[in-house]
């Protein structure tokens, strides 16, 4: 009985690693979307959509059979919690790479306009804390888990120091004021991502010290 | 010693078990078992076979005492006195402290007499006051219902769930405080299981209760504390949402997520 439970957790965690990558790839491609300019890129992150809401049923579905057959306890229980939740953060990880996406198709469209802020940092960052959760799960690793909740508050400064520039911008920069809200959406919506990468870190912490932290980050800063 | 703090502060302890040891000739059976039962609450002890917790269920109402050359060592205190005490009534503790077993075993009599056999032994003549213990021991074990227009047919007549709930009803005639049940519905199907499940949750509302099981899913389901024991050792008691989501000790959790061995 442990053998086949085995079995069918490895085969699991298997498919939540390979949906973290395709939402990874997701979040990069949007971005290069709309800073290149490219709205076959982005319509192909648009359509793949739904491979990764294919995904999210399925690994839900493997969960659920896994509770049915198995009634899995203790660390093994926690995994199976862990992984739905995990599952559903990747799912509006591929949400929010749509989103950005959709801000690439329309930007593409405008007259040429340089973006007049770094998002190539922000997606950097948001990519790594999506790759390095997902890493944290599999390997059980507490420590990375804390360091991606560090990143988070990174990324939040990020977002503060883009919407204060692109604000002031609003005020002198009026012809291109719908381009502008357009960028500060990408930024909003890579914000967004880092928070979903932030909650999963935050399952990684309860799978292994079974420790509820969040909304409680004072308690277990590391 | 399980640490007092596992327990709500005015939970009141039945049992209190100071390190006992237990032998079967030479061979040592249990090692310095310091455990607490709590009053009406189900208490159960799980672990692999041969790891004592059977010998240990049967050291609460001295059901060893019959093994030749088994001896104990330690402290059972059952509502403060000391059952291995000399001079203990080892008849009016087994009256007080009820035992079901695996296997059900209903004497081959009535159903009625069956329930009355106790009671009767302990003295009691008077045919109405023991129609009423045999209604309410009955009732109170579930069955009722379902006999109660052929008390006078043989209990060997009954299915095995039906057995096991008229030996409940047997154990509970004599009026004890506290069941001692080892693994009492292994030899049952689903649904006779659920049965047990279901009268052990209503019995905790008057009775300590202490089961052990080898299902794991069933102390889950039943138990208010879970004790897990192993190689003769007490590894660990907690209550047992905390036993089957985050055990305290490796062991535990080896052994609950079978990884054992």
């Amino acid at each position: 009985m442990a053998k086949h439970m085995q079995h069918d957790i490895d085969k699991l965690k298997a498919k939540i690693i390979a949906m973290g990558e395709a939402v990874e790839d997701r979040v990069y491609q949007a971005t290069l979307s709309v800073i290149n300019r490219d709205p076959a890129k982005a319509n192909a992150v648009i359509k793949g959509d739904r491979e990764i809401d294919d995904m999210e049923v399925e690994i839900e579905e493997d969960c659920l059979k896994i509770l049915a057959l198995y009634q899995p306890v203790a660390i093994d229980l926690r995994f199976i919690v862990a992984a739905l939740k995990i599952n559903s953060d990747l799912e509006r990880i591929g949400d929010l790479a749509v989103n950005i996406a959709e801000r690439g198709v329309f930007l593409a469209g405008q007259a040429q306009f340089a973006i007049p802020f770094d998002l190539s940092a922000m997606v950097s960052l948001a990519e790594k804390m999506v790759t390095e959760s997902i890493d944290a799960f599999i390997n059980h690793d507490v420590r990375l888990a804390h360091h991606i909740r560090a990143a988070d508050d990174t990324m939040d400064a990020m977002n503060r120091e883009m919407y204060t520039q692109l604000k002031g911008m609003l005020t002198t920069d009026t012809d291109h004021v719908n381009n502008l809200l357009h960028v500060l959406s990408v930024g909003r919506h890579l914000e967004r991502i880092a928070d979903h990468a932030t909650n999963i870190a935050e399952d990684v912490i309860y799978l292994v010290d079974a420790q509820i932290i969040r909304h409680t980050p004072e308690l277990y800063d590391e | 010693m399980v640490e007092q703090s596992i327990y709500p502060k005015d939970q009141k302890m039945v049992i209190t078990t100071n390190q006992v040891n237990f032998f079967y000739g030479a061979t040592q059976a249990l090692f310095g078992i310091s455990l607490l039962i709590p009053a009406k609450q189900v208490t159960a002890l799980i672990g692999p076979s041969g790891c004592g917790k059977s010998t240990f269920l049967r050291c609460l109402n001295r059901m060893n005492d019959t093994i030749p050359h088994s001896r104990v060592e330690g402290e059972i205190l059952i509502n403060q006195q000391d059952i291995y005490a000399p001079g203990t009534d080892v008849v009016e503790l087994r009256k007080k402290v009820g035992m079901v077993f695996q296997k059900s075993n209903p004497f081959p009599k009535s159903i009625f007499d069956n329930v009355a056999y106790g009671p009767r032994i302990h003295g009691e003549k008077n045919p109405r006051r023991l129609a009423e213990i045999v209604e309410q021991s009955l009732q109170q074990a579930a069955i009722w219902d379902e006999v109660k227009d052929r008390l006078q047919a043989n209990a060997m007549g009954l299915s095995g769930g039906q057995q096991q709930r008229l030996c409940i009803a047997r154990a509970l005639a004599v009026g004890p405080k506290i069941l001692l049940m080892d693994e009492p519905a292994s030899a049952l199907d689903p649904k006779a299981t659920t049965r047990i499940e279901d009268l052990i949750g209503e019995l905790r509302t008057n009775y300590t209760i202490v089961i052990v099981t080898h299902n794991m899913q069933q102390a889950a389901r039943v138990s208010d504390y879970t004790a897990f024991f192993y190689e003769g050792n007490l590894i660990e008691c907690d209550q047992t949402p905390k036993i089957f989501t985050n055990p305290r000790e490796k062991q535990t959790e080896d052994y609950i997520t079978g990884r054992f061995g």
